[in-house]
């Protein structure tokens, strides 16, 4: 190529000062930032499918994704195995509400997975008809394939980049809509309450630095999860709790926050998720011994193609809490990262991992140097996904009015106390959509009119807090110190296996670091893509949730689902079948409350899998 | 004590200088770090300043796209072993206007994006209670290989046609037109043909094939333009042999 032409371009992107100044200008003179009906927070599968909806529920409305990054950079393009919805015939929308019940240890909203199974089916194919390259029959049906805690195979998938497929469905789909107005790479940094309800945020565009107040009639918050509130995740550098701090910080509480899901297989060292569907197709769990060692923890017997429910098949909540136990048996491999076990799909051959499980076998061949067909793969669990988030209720609605939430920075709750794989998606969809009908609606209502005086004024509060760590000198310690610190501490308090001890400790710990964040360092002062200053408020969303993990784990005392505390080692149905809900009191102190489960029609009962 | 490795990484903050500069960065050098992986420790242990987009860091989300020794890199996918003993020069994409140090302007790209129509166009909208459109796994394996794209930009970094025509819509969204052109499920080839079969569509490549060589994901844009000028070159014989008969 000629080398000549290829050039950076230097100079050219140059409206930055003209455009903050323009904007400084307005504010100066009191005028207004841009006004939308509904404001979507995130642009994922959850906030694209919320977007299409507003748009089409009521084509007055003004609709507008502000989104951290371009759309299609979003978490949930890292989604692999699949979509759960009911769609074969012999299969039942009870079967998938009792597998999805039972599955998170009867700590689920009953009615709103009765709400979830039901609509799923309508989304996937709402998606089919969008253009989603799903997995196909020889027949040209959509294939579906099992997955952990699921008794049928009810799974949809477009190979193993399931998630890569729907959010650039979704992303291209949107693009028809001319009336979704993007802001892409804008950072919000609060959320504008005035008379108990929600009127807008404020955000930074990171390519100019310029300090912006959008107004909106309701708000939709889609910022997924909080995995790098952890140390070893899956989870992409960008899922950082955002949405869940705003909400929290605004006086909305969140729900079931100390529920933590660790996906079984982890690569070491990355954290890069190998799915689930790679047991699915016949994978199998062996430990040091080359014994499936599953069969040890009451997942049943070990045969040689998979059964439902069963094994490898089990929930990911008892598979995580297998690992640990056999590395107390002294039964895992000792790696360079740590204890693993292995991940055997050698027997599936090549063919079967190629067609059905090829990004599995990309991912191993780039970050392990191995070739899944001839050689197992280390795995170890890791931090994937959150089963609590902001409180919604059915329709996506959050106690403060205007404000509402889906996908994963939402809890509904579908997901209980240990979400089943392939529900996540389809609940990005079903409720974003949910989400975005009732925003719709709340907005064509409440009108649009300008914002508030009191708006105006917290707004002019949360820039000056903005240009005050902006302009932060001889600040003490790099965000990236205090960070790692966090992560490290909430690892070792709420991981896999808690306790009041380790909990304490932890909750010790996150009151030092929020005292020394308060101090930190920020070297760049730059108005032009600060990735420090963002990082600076990322930082400050994860110690606000880290918090509220931590909170809610210690006053849960029993065990159910992903919340294992060594010291109440029973699930206690008296006392705590019910939500936890934290609000952020005055002055930054917190207070759990807790809310019954809604019980329709499936009553509490063991968990049983593999008999 | 860990290998070194220096990275050599281009800075550039317009508000300071008008000009880009490079800064040395000196990292360990593990066996299993990428490229992306030796910029996380120059942010957070050395220089809190320097600016880069990531985000997955598994070679999903088409953030971190760099230039690494002369060559377009997703910088999650490319390992430092790979360049010992160094130095490593890290720059930003080629062809786009750059913001701050390694990150660019992608506006463009999006703004071209939806001309040609990346969405599934049917004459008629069916209701989802119909059930779903069949496709076969062959009808699938048409188009499949172009849905692969991350629009990660590696390809508008490559061609050369980019750096020269402004107007050019360039191998991402050709081949995500193409996509949507092939999927036995779509009717709206004719609709994206005003725009494909243009100078500033199709007709604008040259098929130097640098974007296929660049793609990370096997997507072959260069393909798919050549495949699209057959169409196309066969669309307009027709239309001119028989201008009765509807595109």
């Amino acid at each position: 190529m000629s080398t000549t032409t290829a050039a950076p371009r230097y100079g050219r992107s140059g409206t930055t000062a003209s455009r903050l100044g323009e904007s400084l200008a307005r504010t100066m003179a009191g005028e207004a930032g841009p006004a939308h009906d509904v404001l979507v927070i995130g642009g994922g599968g959850a906030g694209l499918r919320a977007a299409i909806a507003v748009a089409e529920a009521d084509a007055r409305l003004s609709v507008a994704v502000v989104s951290k990054v371009y759309p299609m950079r979003s978490h949930t393009v890292s989604a692999e195995g699949g979509a759960a919805g009911v769609i074969r015939a012999g299969d039942s929308l009870d079967e998938h509400a009792h597998d999805t019940i039972s599955g998170g240890d009867w700590l689920c909203d009953q009615a709103a997975v009765e709400a979830f199974v039901a609509e799923a089916p309508g989304e996937l194919l709402g998606l089919e008809r969008w253009g989603c390259p799903w997995s196909r029959e020889p027949d040209g049906h959509v294939a579906v394939r099992p997955f952990g805690g699921m008794r049928q195979l009810r799974t949809w998938f477009a190979a193993d980049k399931t998630g890569f497929h729907m959010l650039h469905t979704l992303f291209q789909t949107s693009l028809r809509y001319e009336r979704i107005t993007r802001y892409d790479e804008w950072f919000v940094t609060g959320l504008l309450v005035d008379d108990g309800r929600v009127r807008g945020v404020v955000a930074i565009e990171l390519m100019s630095g310029r300090i912006e107040t959008i107004t909106a009639g309701a708000v939709i918050l889609c910022t997924g999860g909080c995995g790098r509130v952890y140390p070893f995740t899956t989870n992409a550098g960008i899922k950082t709790g955002d949405g869940m701090a705003l909400a929290y910080r605004a006086g909305a509480p969140l729900k079931d926050m100390e529920f933590v899901q660790y996906h079984p297989t982890g690569l070491p060292f990355t954290g890069i998720l190998i799915t689930e569907a790679a047991r699915a197709e016949g994978g199998w769990l062996l430990n040091k011994d080359g014994y499936r060692y599953l069969q040890d923890y009451d997942l049943g017997r070990p045969g040689p193609t998979p059964v439902l429910r069963s094994m490898e098949l089990g929930p990911r909540d008892r598979l995580s809490q297998a690992f640990v136990k056999e590395v107390e048996k002294g039964r895992a491999i000792d790696g360079p990262h740590g204890f693993v076990v292995h991940l055997d799909l050698r027997h599936l051959g090549k063919d079967l991992i190629t067609a059905r499980l090829p990004f599995v076998r990309e991912l191993c061949l780039e970050y392990e140097g191995i070739d899944p067909a001839r050689q197992l793969i280390p795995v170890r669990p890791v931090v994937h996904y959150m089963m609590g988030g902001i409180h919604t209720d059915i329709h996506g609605a959050t106690p403060l009015p205007g404000l509402y939430a889906a996908g994963e920075t939402a809890c509904v709750s579908i997901n209980g106390a240990n979400r089943l794989g392939s529900n996540s998606l389809p609940e990005c969809l079903v409720f974003g959509a949910r989400a975005g009908r009732a925003a719709a609606e709340y907005a064509a209502a409440a009108g649009s009119a300008g914002p508030p005086a009191p708006v105006r004024a917290q707004a002019a509060d949360e820039r000056r807090r903005l240009e005050g760590l902006l302009h932060r000198d001889g600040g003490r310690e790099p965000i990236a110190a205090i960070r790692t610190e966090m992560q490290r501490a909430v690892e070792e308090g709420a991981g896999i296996y808690r306790s009041a001890d380790s909990l304490a400790k932890a909750a010790d710990k996150l009151c030092e670091l929020r005292e020394r964040y308060a101090v930190a360092r920020i070297e760049d002062h730059s108005r032009t893509f600060n990735t420090e200053l963002i990082a600076a408020l990322e930082l400050s969303c994860m110690l606000d949730v880290a918090e509220t993990i931590v909170r809610c784990a210690q006053s849960r005392e029993e065990s159910r689902g992903a919340h294992q505390r060594i010291d109440f080692p029973a699930r206690d149905d008296k006392r705590f079948l019910a939500s936890s809900l934290i609000y952020r009191g005055a002055g930054g102190a917190s207070r759990v409350e807790y809310l019954p489960v809604t019980i329709t029609r499936w009553t509490p009962a063991e968990r049983v899998y593999g008999r | 004590m860990a290998d070194q490795i220096i990275l050599q990484v281009t800075r550039y903050r317009p508000e300071r200088e008008p000009e880009p500069t490079t800064q040395e960065y000196e990292i360990p050098l593990h066996e299993e770090w990428a490229v992306l992986d030796g910029l996380n420790h120059v942010k957070d242990h050395l220089d809190g300043t320097l600016s880069y987009r990531w985000s997955c860091r598994m070679g999903i989300c088409g953030s971190c796209g760099m230039t690494v020794n002369g060559d377009p890199r997703l910088t999650c996918a490319t390992f430092l072993t790979d360049y010992r003993p160094g130095p490593i020069r890290i720059e930003p994409l080629r062809n786009f206007p750059v913001i701050r140090d390694l990150v660019v302007e992608i506006g463009d790209f999006m703004r071209k994006l939806p001309k040609v129509k990346p969405w599934l166009i049917r004459a008629e909208d069916a209701a989802a209670t119909d059930g779903e459109l069949l496709q076969t796994p062959a009808d699938l394996d048409e188009y499949k290989q172009y849905s692969m794209c991350i629009n990660c930009m590696l390809c508008y970094s490559a061609c050369p046609i980019v750096g020269l025509e402004e107007g050019f819509l360039g191998p991402a969204a050709i081949a995500l037109a193409q996509r949507y052109n092939l999927d036995s499920r779509d009717q709206g080839a004719h609709e994206r043909m005003d725009v494909l079969s243009t100078a500033d569509g199709v007709w604008g490549c040259t098929f130097v094939g640098e974007c296929t060589t660049a793609c990370p994901k096997d997507v072959d844009p260069a393909g798919a333009i050549q495949r699209y000028k057959l169409t196309a070159a066969a669309e307009s014989l027709r239309s001119f042999l028989l201008p009765w008969r509807p595109a």
